[in-house]
């Protein structure tokens, strides 16, 4: 192998170059990234950059020293549109051809957004610098109703960061119980009551069925939220949080197989030899025998590891071990969770109180301690942490 | 100086966290005492409620692992060094010598 281009340039794209460097690859590497940035870190958009307290530069991911260590080939600011699994060419959106050996596929994904949003100015969606950038400069400037469309992570994240700026937000979640497949009632209750600590409302249960609008300065600019009960909350400024698609149209075509994501086998490894995927497009074969793609930070640092490693090899020596480890801030809470939260059979709380939202409480399933979730007790969450059962191989 | 706490409040294996101007995260491994900035220098969490293990520090929120002898992190995502305070012990009480960070400001 000469050529090993990664296609996606942020947390995932760059933990597989510094993989292929720290496994001891010396061959050439090229990154595409449809940004035009350097790799940087997602998580404070929602957070620390949208309150405005962190900076562009503090999100960056690699200094100089870095880039040159890495001794990577950049292309920023194009994206890849085609791969020519046969040929071994990616085609490019300004027309350049790359010629490689083998593909870290590493392209993410994209906001999902609600029918009926057409191009309103006024609503937004969270994944890039520059939505983090224009979302800041809408709430800064004058914006004093916020409606936030889904009460999962960013949802919550950016409805706290509002409350920060001191704007009035209310959130609206289609699903009765928010969270509740992942952390089970009672715990996903106690997280969706910070909202309500803060005199947020969260209104769950109701779908969106579109927006209001008016005419300002010959576009469309959105005034309001209209629920599937008729009712209209005014708004002005909307952030639609809920979920994303990974980007994989440029792989049709390719020979790789593609559901929900790229699927993988148990080490990453794609339908097609010398192909990996990770990060946020993985979709790869779980312990348990079941596809799973997870759309966290931790994910994309850690999968790549082991991609690559089996990547060099040319076969899968690998399998991948998530640590599924989560963390939000939220109101000043801390919130982490790590583990299997999805399947216990009970939940047990072993310190502190929920309540006080201060406490760890450990999801049980047979007797083990499967997963563990904690709100401002970082310590003790650790060391539950460190001692979950590991899932066995099926 | 800045006081931290008595001797015996620190046992082998703990960590605790000191209000000062900066915080400051000191530890104690098996009867060796060490102060760093308690602050991760990746983002914002408190390295006194990390995972110690050896002379080493793991950040609660993610993972990054630091030095308690250098302040330096030996991986990622941290990659600044946190900065390392010498420490006293007079009469039981365990204290921090931050003349140093106020000299370099």
């Amino acid at each position: 192998m000469r050529t090993v281009t990664v296609v996606g340039a942020s947390l995932a794209g760059l933990r597989s170059v510094e993989q292929l460097r720290a496994q001891g690859y010396d061959g050439r590497v090229i990154v595409i990234g449809e940004e035009s940035h350097r790799p940087y870190d997602r998580p404070p958009l929602s957070k620390a950059f949208l309150l405005g307290t962190s900076s562009a530069e503090d999100l960056a991911l690699i200094d100089p020293a870095d880039e040159n260590d890495l001794d990577a080939r950049w292309h920023l600011g194009v994206r890849a549109e085609r791969l020519d699994t046969g040929t071994g060419r990616i085609s490019l959106s300004d027309g350049t051809e790359i010629a490689t050996d083998a593909v870290v596929v590493a392209t993410g994904g994209r906001p999902r957004t609600l029918p009926g949003r057409g191009d309103l100015d006024g609503v937004h969606t969270l994944r890039t610098i520059e939505d983090a950038s224009a979302l800041r400069a809408e709430l800064t400037e004058g914006a004093s109703r916020v409606v936030v469309v889904g009460a999962g992570w960013i949802g919550a994240e950016v409805a706290s960061t509002c409350h920060g700026l001191g704007l009035p937000v209310t959130i609206v979640e289609a699903m009765r119980a928010p969270l509740a497949a992942v952390l089970g009632a009672d715990m996903a209750a106690v997280c969706t009551a910070l909202h309500a600590d803060h005199g947020v409302a969260l209104r769950s249960g109701i779908g969106v069925r579109g927006f209001t609008s008016v005419s300002h300065h010959g576009r469309r600019r959105v005034t309001g939220v209209e629920l599937a009960d008729g009712t209209t909350i005014p708004a002005d400024v909307v952030v639609v949080g809920v979920g994303m698609r990974p980007v994989t149209e440029w792989l049709t075509g390719s020979g790789i197989d593609v559901d929900n994501g790229v699927l993988c086998d148990a080490g990453c490894v794609t339908s097609v030899p010398r192909v990996v995927a990770v990060g946020d497009v993985a979709r790869y074969r779980n312990h348990d025998g079941t596809l799973v793609r997870h759309e966290h930070w931790t994910n994309a640092a850690e999968q790549p590891a082991t991609a690559i490693r089996n990547l060099l090899a040319g076969a899968t020596i690998e399998r991948y071990r998530p640590s599924e480890y989560v963390w939000s801030d939220q109101y000043g809470v801390r919130l982490q969770f790590a583990g299997n939260t999805r399947d216990a059979d009970g939940i047990k709380v072993l310190d502190g109180s929920p309540d006080d939202r201060k406490f760890v409480a450990a999801y049980h399933r047979g007797g083990e301690t499967i997963g563990v979730m904690a709100m401002n007790s970082a310590k003790l969450f650790t060391r539950v942490r460190r001692q979950l059962a590991t899932p066995a191989v099926s | 100086m800045i006081r931290a706490c008595a001797e015996k409040e620190l046992p082998p294996g703990e960590s605790i966290r000191v209000v000062a101007d900066v915080p400051i995260a000191v530890f104690n491994v098996d009867g060796e005492l060490f102060a760093i900035d308690d602050t991760c220098s990746h983002q914002d969490a408190s390295l006194s409620e990390g995972w110690l293990e050896g002379c080493f520090v793991e950040c609660p929120l993610h993972a990054a692992l630091f030095d308690l002898r250098t302040g330096i992190p030996t991986c990622l995502p941290a990659k600044k060094p946190v900065r390392t305070y010498p420490v006293v012990v007079t009469d039981g009480v365990i204290h921090v010598d931050t003349t140093g960070r106020e000299a370099a400001a």
